[in-house]
């Protein structure tokens, strides 16, 4: 926690010095991100829905969103992109206080999600000149990627892309440096998968959405491809092996949860703005989250999904395409089905999110089949990313009382059936 | 001695009690409207049900005689209004000092007050007369039977035939006075309440007896006839059946709450659940074919799936908005300035639906004004705001995984006919003809009754019926 911290306040200096220091400054999205080719020009990657997120924990989302509304945009527009827009109208101060610099390239490398093109649009208006590199990503239609689709994407990146990116920065293209930090990315995928599955121990030492989150802020915020981000998920690991061998469940803001009475797979991004309030309605009741869809958004690396450097732009393409919400509905299905099975679940959670379409469409029928497919009992709240207005208590703790009471009256029942008798 | 067991579930409009016994037998209801102070809502709920229970018990006692001797069952239709009317009585007199403590707040100055006085001591006087007769008649019928209801609607109507200027300081009067007697606990004593409802009705049936020579109308009634020269048999037999009743202990051995103040409930936390899980149970119990629960309360909606046990699978709830729940039929009263239980019957009466847009309570009574101002029916209005709150509810269906045969429908809502026409109609019409739906009578007490069934059982552990039960569908 602490070396992250450590890594996440560099980074937002470096941003902040970037421009007397000559660095130059890509915006990017997390989902299909390209950060180890902006690390291959020299530039610094900057994720405005990070930055969204943060506001959101860090309760300044509330104005930023109804600054951006008073500038005209819909109360039902995506409220990332308000809280974006509204920190921009307020002298884009990040997170950490520290101002961020503008943009030198605005590029989208995953456009599965349509208000991400939109967003974009926004951004370029609201800074003119700035070059815009728009890759189209073909959407996993027919449930795999294919040759062709992997070519287009290439071609794309080829074309498209490197042009720019070493006109912005001045760098040629150095395909042997971009292979290095793909390595380094390999490595730490590795590491985080081997992390996400440690949540097969019972009891699980990590919450795989709450905490997960977390875990996944290095990999997911610019540090793919560089050795500290290897260093930190080995730390990590290690820490967290050292919990399982002593037989230990997950750290909560309020110390270590003492009895795993639940574990949860959980679907849809976590609601930010009472993230601590949210997360206690979980830990309150015993609940640990044991795998979670969110925690993949950034990237699905249980299939086997490497960041090769021996086809680095190949690798590069299919990881765009290769995104959660990227995936097709029947995929995202089996996937949450490997988990629950895989994680040894009790219930399954949709937390939907009423302003993001990627996740939410196609929640309700997952939903069904999950439940049809294992008899896995399900549950369905609602809440949203960062407009607090939208996060109501009492509503979500009513129907997570309920979703509980639920499995453990289902518990309880199995439990008696393996006592008796055959 | 017997155990018996709770369950309250305290809704946002009214809250519920239900007792069972040991075979999960409802042997008492009681009912109340919800208020500012929880404890007591669930405190009256269950002093009712108690003794709902106890009448219940006098029945059975008397169900050989009442089966040959009609007059029996006239004297006991007539002790239980009574005996209401006599709760009703203390409340009234409680909300008379209430109001003189209260009005010299209210007064403009000593004059005004001088001449309030007698006036407001002529309104008690008259509602206690109305409500009496209307007790001994059984003519509250439809009407809602809580003291806050039945006092508002005859006070308002007294209070708009005084002069003007008694207006405004009379009716701040009654909302001033009202939720302080309306939180306040009385303990009734069973026993002396029957006593005196008993002469009461021996009074009345004595009265009656000199008049009905010369009221012709008191010859049609033929229980009426038999009793009015039998009821001093009747009451002296009933006597000892009262005593045995009355001295029944009713040892309640676990108690459940449920509902959504459920948390606010002075009961430990292990006897607190979640209503969803409580309403299915309960839908269940009554009708244990039961595999989709529709659920329509004062503010919410459940759509829920149980499997063969009763336990629930999935469940989806209204969020954000209450339109289609019981609180909008009860705007829509408001602005058409009629009684809830008139709602359902009138829209019956439509030659056709009326569409209405309108997914908001609030805009529902706009645009409730603005089909008015163009010439549409009441009726034919009311017919399309029952549809409307129904294609809600289905849409909650659809959500929570749709309808699997047998559908039972539960809640407050489940009383008004046309809600229940509708949601027949349209679950037929998506889910099949085959459907079969289950309506209770008890509809509005299946959360009570869901939690006052896991009160038993969490004080068993489960019934070896039930596990019996659990291997026997097991092994097939």
């Amino acid at each position: 926690m602490l070396l992250q911290k450590e890594m996440l306040a560099r980074q937002f200096r470096e941003l902040s010095t970037a421009k007397e220091n000559g660095k130059k400054v890509v915006y990017t999205f997390v989902p299909g991100n390209l950060s180890e080719l902006i690390h291959a020009f020299g530039m610094l990657p900057v994720y405005p829905e990070i930055n969204a997120l943060q506001s959101g924990m860090r309760k300044k989302s509330g104005g930023f969103i109804r600054d951006a509304e008073k500038a005209g945009h819909s109360e039902d527009v995506c409220t990332y992109v308000k809280c974006d827009i509204g920190m921009l109208l307020n002298g884009n101060i990040g997170p950490t206080g520290d101002k961020l610099p503008e943009p030198d390239l605005l590029l989208l490398s995953y456009t599965g999600c349509f208000t991400f093109m939109k967003w974009f649009e926004n951004l370029e208006r609201l800074y003119p000149g700035v070059p815009v590199a728009m890759l189209h990503t073909p959407y996993q239609e027919n449930g795999r990627i294919t040759q062709e689709m992997t070519n287009y994407m290439v071609e794309q990146i080829k074309t498209e892309l490197i042009p720019k990116m070493e006109k912005v920065s001045g760098v040629k293209f150095d395909e042997t440096r971009l292979a290095e930090i793909l390595g380094h990315a390999a490595k730490a995928e590795d590491l985080i998968v081997r992390i996400f599955n440690t949540t097969r121990n019972k009891p699980s030492p990590i919450d795989a959405y709450f905490a997960g989150v977390y875990y996944i802020g290095p990999i997911n915020a610019g540090f793919r491809g560089t050795p500290d981000a290897v260093a930190y998920y080995q730390a990590l690991h290690e820490e967290i092996m050292l919990r399982v061998e002593k037989g230990l469940g997950p750290i909560t803001p309020e110390g270590e949860m003492e009895e795993e009475k639940f574990r949860l797979v959980v679907e849809g991004p976590p609601n930010w703005t009472s993230f601590r309030n949210f997360w206690k309605l979980f830990y309150d009741m015993g609940a640990v989250v044991v795998a979670s869809s969110y925690t993949k958004v950034g990237g699905v690396y249980d299939d086997g999904f490497r960041h090769d450097p021996a086809k680095p732009l190949e690798s590069l393409a299919n990881y765009c395409m290769n995104c959660y919400t990227n995936l097709n509905l029947p995929q995202r299905i089996d996937l949450l089905a490997k988990y629950i099975t895989d994680f040894r679940a009790d219930g399954f959670l949709v937390n939907s999110i009423k302003s993001c379409n990627s996740f939410s469409a196609g929640q309700l029928l997952m939903m069904r089949q999950l439940e049809e497919r294992l008899g896995v009992p399900v549950g369905f709240i609602e809440s949203d990313l960062v407009d607090p207005r939208y996060f109501s208590y009492s509503n979500i703790k009513n129907r997570l009382d309920s979703f509980f009471q639920m499995l453990s009256q289902r518990k309880a029942i199995r439990g008696q059936m393996a006592e008796m008798p055959a | 001695m017997k155990k018996y067991y709770l369950g309250i579930d305290l809704g946002s409009t009214t809250s519920k009690a239900v007792i069972i016994d040991e075979k999960d037998q409802i042997i008492g209801r009681g009912i109340t409207n919800t208020r500012s102070n929880y404890e007591v809502a669930a405190e009256l709920a269950k002093q009712a049900a108690i003794f709902n229970a106890r009448f219940h018990l006098l029945q059975r006692r008397l169900s050989g005689i009442m089966e040959h001797q009609p007059a029996y069952r006239r004297y006991l239709e007539d002790l239980k209004n009574v005996f209401q009317f006599l709760q009703f009585r203390e409340r009234m007199e409680q909300l008379g000092r209430q109001f003189r403590a209260t009005l010299p707040a209210v007064a403009a100055n000593s004059s005004q007050l001088r001449q309030m006085e007698p006036l407001l001591n002529q309104v008690i006087a008259a509602i206690l007369d109305e409500t009496k007769k209307e007790y001994q008649d059984h003519s509250l019928g439809g009407q809602s039977q809580f003291f806050r209801d039945i006092v508002a609607e005859r006070y308002n109507a007294r209070v708009a035939e005084l002069p003007k200027q008694y207006f405004e300081p009379l009716m701040l009067l009654f909302d001033k006075s009202i939720n302080p007697v309306e939180n306040e606990i009385i303990h009734f004593n069973f026993i002396a309440l029957v006593e005196e409802a008993m002469r009461m009705i021996n009074d009345r049936y004595a009265s009656l007896g000199d008049q009905g020579r010369e009221d012709r109308s008191l010859n049609f009634d033929a229980e009426l006839n038999l009793l009015m020269g039998n009821y001093q048999k009747v009451s002296d037999s009933l006597g000892a059946h009262i005593e045995a009743v009355a001295s029944e202990a009713f040892h309640i051995a676990n108690m459940v709450g449920t509902g959504y103040g459920r948390a606010l409930l002075p009961f430990p936390e292990d006897c607190i659940k979640s209503e969803i899980l409580c309403h299915a149970f309960g839908a269940h119990a009554v009708f244990p074919k039961t595999r989709t629960v529709l659920d329509i309360g004062g503010q919410d909606t459940k759509a829920i799936q149980v499997d063969q046990y009763g336990l629930v699978t999935s469940f989806h709830m209204n969020d954000r908005c209450a339109a289609g729940c019981g609180r909008y039929l009860g705007y829509i009263a408001d602005e058409l300035s009629i009684s809830l239980n008139e709602l359902g019957p009138l829209a019956l009466e439509a030659q056709k639906e009326v569409n209405i847009c309108s997914t908001c309570t609030v805009f529902a009574g706009a645009e409730l004004r603005e089909l008015l101002n163009v010439g549409e029916k009441r009726e034919d209005i009311l017919a399309g705001l029952h549809r409307a709150i129904v294609m809600r509810a289905m849409s909650l269906l659809a959500r929570s995984g749709g309808v699997r045969n047998e559908f039972t429908f539960t809640g407050g809502v489940a009383r008004n006919q046309a809600v229940l026409r509708y949601v027949s109609d349209l679950v037929r019409q998506n889910y099949g003809q085959n459907i079969t739906i289950n309506v209770h009578t008890d509809s509005i007490f299946m959360g009570a009754l869901g939690g006052a069934m896991f009160a038993r059982r969490s004080a068993q552990g489960l019934s070896s019926e039930q596990r019996d039960k659990i291997t026997a569908s097991e092994v097939h």
